[in-house]
């Protein structure tokens, strides 16, 4: 039965960095009545540790699934990345039971146990699951026909595939029909499912940003006006990082980054200020004058 | 030495560099399980975003490196960690290896033995102290309030640190790694 009551997970980078994402994710979620609950002693999910420490990792993911349970409710996220691990370590935990076991032993000490009695879902898929594209469209009332965009649907809401089991990750088409109910055209492009380079910033920053410029120019190529993202990393490649890419390789690309809700808000009536376009790095201004 | 022999010497594999045991304890970590079913295909590597703009990480070769036992080698090698994980190799690998979770438990392996670049000592210590992966600072928590969010929910981080004390976390924070970072 399709849901429409989810505890609120909004991880580390949403809160600290990327808050027009929330702003605007909260505004669209209850214009399709979609009851976001805060989710109460949260930490981590456990992801950025996963290189350092895989048990770390377990641990982290474990205390928010066994939160979301105390709480009787499934988890949303709006970030990828916290909804691929609590995915898998959830699945994990469900279906094997030796590993199970191993877990709760620790979580005993903190007072909490794993029964496995919730879902977790990226806010993409509780778009495309519970809502349904039809209730969307019925939530537009100013459609985007004059806009044609790229999406970058990001790796962790599809991949790997064995694990996530959402959208097709060689040829991901869920994002591409929820930016096309908005009435906007969603283009095709070069690569278009590869990588925006986050995840190595820091350790190597100009494969990072050549990855994010790849992409770039591969949109731009298709005169792709905007790019819609679903994750605060891809988004922070794309918008935060776009004038240091500009410098570096001496192009210029001013590619408005929209959060998906952002673009849905727009066709739903809401004003610019209301879904925090001003906090946007590159300028969305070409892109409100569009509609 | 002349430089030609130099350079033969340093391209020949040496037994004594060979450590037989280190599959085993790839093996061990969730994920590592199916490092020894690579036959070196090289979908991982063609594939691979990051490949495609380095001259030097190769997935295939961290791959072969730790099949062979080359734990010093492998362990210490900065490459580990261009791996962006964005799972590509995963879905691709036509023998199911998950050489992305492959990586990862190098990582891993690599941490216990020393080699923890710096970040995770910072984020560790952010998640003990917050919960969270960074320490937000109160200006930030203010601007949520004037844009008209709730509150960040905060963690009970004693109730964390009781679970978190019965892993390795505590070195981490420490030291950086169980040889305090080399």
């Amino acid at each position: 039965m399709a849901n429409n009551r989810y505890l609120l997970f909004l991880g580390c980078a949403i809160p600290y960095r990327v808050t027009s994402y929330e702003i605007s994710g909260r505004k669209v979620a209850a214009k399709l009545g979609l009851e976001l609950v805060e989710m109460p002693d949260y930490n981590c999910c456990g992801l950025p540790l996963d290189p350092a420490d895989h048990e770390i990792m377990l641990m982290l993911a474990a205390r928010n699934l066994c939160i979301a349970e105390k709480q009787g409710l499934s988890i949303m996220t709006l970030c990828p990345g916290c909804a691929g691990t609590l995915r898998k370590v959830n699945r994990l935990l469900k279906e094997d039971k030796h590993e199970r076991e191993k877990v709760n032993s620790r979580l005993k000490e903190a007072g909490l146990e794993f029964k496995g009695t919730i879902q977790v879902k990226h806010l993409m898929q509780v778009l495309a699951e519970d809502v349904g594209l039809e209730k969307i469209k019925e939530s537009v009332s100013r459609p985007l026909v004059n806009l044609c965009v790229a999406e970058h649907s990001g790796c962790h809401v599809v991949r790997p595939q064995k694990y996530i089991g959402f959208d097709d990750p060689e040829d991901p088409k869920i994002l591409k029909s929820l930016i096309e109910v908005t009435g906007a055209k969603c283009l095709d492009y070069f690569d278009e499912t590869e990588c925006c380079g986050a995840p190595v910033v820091g350790v190597n920053d100009k494969i990072s940003l050549s990855l994010t410029r790849d992409k770039l120019s591969h949109m731009k190529a298709v005169d792709a006006k905007a790019v819609i993202t679903v994750c605060p990393f891809c988004h922070m490649m794309f918008d935060t990082n776009q004038t240091r890419i500009e410098r570096s390789f001496n192009e210029t690309y001013g590619m408005p980054v929209l959060h998906y809700p952002q673009l849905l808000g727009l066709a739903m009536g809401f004003s610019p200020e209301e879904l925090a376009l001003k906090d946007l790095r590159v300028d969305a201004s070409k892109v409100v004058n569009m509609i | 030495m002349s430089e030609k022999n130099e350079a033969e010497t340093k391209s020949t594999l040496k037994i004594s560099d060979i450590d037989m045991q280190f599959k085993n304890e790839v093996k061990k970590i969730p994920g590592g399980e199916r490092m020894m079913m690579c036959f070196q295909c090289g979908t991982c590597t063609a594939d691979c975003p990051i490949a495609r703009f380095s001259d030097t990480y190769r997935p295939r070769q961290l791959l072969r490196m730790a099949q062979l036992g080359l734990k010093e080698k492998v362990l210490s090698s900065d490459q580990l960690w261009l791996c962006a994980a964005c799972y590509t190799c995963v879905d691709h690998c036509p023998q199911d290896v998950e050489i992305s979770s492959v990586i990862r438990a190098l990582k891993n392996l690599a941490v216990k033995e020393g080699y923890t670049p710096l970040v995770f000592k910072e984020l560790a210590s952010a998640v003990l102290e917050t919960g969270l992966g960074y320490k937000i600072p109160e200006l930030r928590l203010k601007k949520r309030q004037e844009a008209g969010l709730p509150p960040l929910p905060k963690s009970n981080v004693e109730n964390l640190s009781k679970l978190l004390r019965q892993t390795g976390f505590s070195r981490l924070v420490e030291k950086g790694g169980s040889n305090g970072g080399k």
